[in-house]
């Protein structure tokens, strides 16, 4: 039932939210609006940058020569994708198992994983970098993949199971009722209807990887860092050339500011585990 | 049906064997890692040491314990957890209540309020570090001179304030969302029917809305403080910890010990003790979602 609002309440809606979320977003729009200065121009007051001063794209490719900003914006589109693929490869299984063939064990085994989750990564951060030394992993890409695999995995486990609990049983039992074997049961009737909830799962794993900054810095150097790690280059006294931080920031977050618009409503379910819907 | 689903005795095993690559591999994960933990807090060893390796009992412990940075890291945690909560949990619930009013391009402010949340650690420090809070070139500075005060070195004077507000920022649009959400799903006829009935706007928050997220409020708080406590490159970036000792938590505590002092005993018993903190947060929050299965 919509409620009748007068205008004039939802024009002072508008306005003080609108406000409110454009301050939000004001670091945001800056950056972008920086990326697209001169270094000069860059330093200047606010409304000078604004209404005095031209448009350049020089600090990208300045950005880029610095450099080679394209490969670990490539680190970080390998090591988010690859470790989502993986995690999905490894959790669509056992997710499945648990949501269709629930046992006395699921809801102990569903929490378990969840408390591998609340493990702080620092506690564990001496024997993985040890780990890593021996086996010739640090500053690989594979290394990273793998670590990013299994500490977001109890998030997909979790998010494909929510969302497979949501497909009726009653379906699957038709199904078989018809004479479906268990794998065309698999192929024709459950995967169509869980491809929704596993591109949710996949999206946001997507973000959570992408920006993931404790072990992307810690277990990297030159070679495989992604743009988390890479971006820590700009501590300074690099962070001071506005313009070339602006640019190489607004390619490290476009990507995702982008997923995210999209995958909103999927990370309060998530990043409550189901707690939230 | 219901509860039993498709369980018969063959589909029980399938599901048991593609249940184990997930169990096993979380299970490695989370076991190799905390015995070495658990096994190094109580050695001597430092990597720049070769050869050490003896047993050290508690010693790791004590003196992780009793050095003076560790009272202030723990001071900092506190502080930077207990502040971030306390803003991003009120401003997320008056964020969430306005974003549900009625109003024009909704979706465009929602998305506007909760882009912070996608722009990864080291950038929106970063961002926050140079282009605002920077004495002279940054727009916080330039207000502050504007108005003709004294210029601020923000993380100079004011560290530890600094980052709270910039790891404020990065999670109030989480709050928001998920209240956003919470409030989404409460009954707005019974709202309706509580204004007929006369009751106000503060009766209205305090005995419908409140009650309502409560669940939801906890959530954040819980999941929150779990982030939270890990808080690592926003210092790394900014601060590096300090001036002294000013910005260090206990995340980065531990980081300095094991990787730039090399002292794999102690950074391992100061890991050993980051793991029972955040225990202590995790039973609360377990145990509220666990509840939630059940229903």
């Amino acid at each position: 039932m919509a409620r009748a609002v007068s205008k004039r309440t939802k024009v002072l809606n508008t306005t003080v939210a609108g406000a409110l979320g454009f301050l939000l977003f004001f670091p945001i729009l800056w950056i972008i609006i920086l990326s697209f200065k001169t270094e000069e121009d860059a330093i200047r007051a606010p409304l000078e940058v604004l209404f005095d001063s031209g448009w350049t794209m020089d600090s990208f490719s300045a950005v880029q020569a610095r450099s080679d900003y394209l490969k670990h914006f490539t680190n970080s589109v390998i090591i988010s994708v690859g470790s989502t693929l993986l995690g999905l490869l490894i959790a669509i299984p056992a997710a499945w198992s648990m949501a269709f063939v629930p046992s006395k064990q699921t809801k102990n085994i569903l929490m378990w994983m969840l408390s591998t989750k609340m493990l702080p990564p620092v506690g564990v951060l001496v024997p993985i970098y040890l780990l890593f030394r021996d086996f010739n992993l640090l500053d690989t890409r594979i290394g990273l993949t793998i670590v990013l695999t299994l500490i977001n995995l109890p998030i997909i486990v979790w998010m494909l199971y929510t969302y497979f609990k949501e497909i009726p049983s009653e379906i699957l039992e038709a199904a078989r009722m018809d004479g479906a074997a268990l794998r065309e049961e698999i192929i024709y009737v459950l995967t169509p209807m869980a491809i929704p909830g596993m591109a949710s799962t996949a999206l946001l794993n997507i973000i959570l990887a992408w920006n993931e900054a404790f072990w992307t810095i810690n277990l990297t150097a030159a070679n495989a860092a992604p743009l988390t790690a890479f971006i820590t280059s700009y501590s300074s006294p690099e962070g001071l050339f506005y313009a070339k931080l602006s640019a190489a920031s607004i390619m490290a977050i476009a990507p995702i500011l982008i997923m995210g618009w999209f995958s909103q409503n999927q990370l309060v379910r998530g990043l409550t585990f189901g707690a939230v819907k | 049906m219901g509860d039993k689903r498709l369980s018969t005795k063959a589909s029980q095993s399938t599901a048991r064997l593609m249940l184990s690559p997930a169990v096993l591999l979380l299970l490695g994960w989370m076991l190799v890692p905390l015995c070495m933990t658990v096994y190094f807090s109580f050695l001597y060893y430092n990597l720049l040491q070769p050869g050490s390796g003896s047993f050290a009992g508690w010693d790791n412990y004590y003196w992780f314990i009793t050095d003076p940075s560790f009272k202030d890291a723990i001071y900092n945690t506190l502080m930077l957890v207990g502040g971030v909560l306390v803003i991003t949990t009120i401003g997320g619930l008056g964020m969430a209540i306005l974003l549900d009013k009625p109003m024009f391009g909704q979706g465009l402010i929602r998305i506007m309020a909760i882009a912070p949340f996608f722009v990864m650690p080291t950038v929106s420090a970063l961002v926050w570090k140079n282009m605002f809070m920077n004495p002279v070139n940054g727009i916080f500075g330039r207000i502050v001179t504007g108005l003709g005060f004294p210029p601020i070195d923000f993380f100079g004077q004011y560290p530890l304030a600094s980052i709270i507000f910039i790891v404020s920022w990065m999670w109030l649009p989480f709050a928001t969302l998920i209240l956003l959400t919470a409030l989404q799903s409460l009954d707005q006829e019974q709202m309706e029917a509580a204004e007929m009935d006369g009751a106000n706007w503060s009766n209205r928050f305090f005995f419908i809305m409140l009650p309502h997220l409560a669940r939801s409020i906890t959530v954040v708080i819980l999941i929150q403080t779990i982030f939270l406590l890990s808080i690592f490159a926003e210092i790394l970036v900014t601060t590096n910890g300090g001036p002294g000792t000013a910005t260090t938590n206990l995340t980065y505590l531990i980081y300095v010990s094991s990787l730039l002092q090399f002292d794999v005993g102690m950074g391992s018993a100061g890991g050993v003790i980051a793991i029972i903190l955040a225990n202590i947060v995790a039973i609360f929050l377990m145990r509220m979602i666990g509840k939630n299965l059940d229903a």
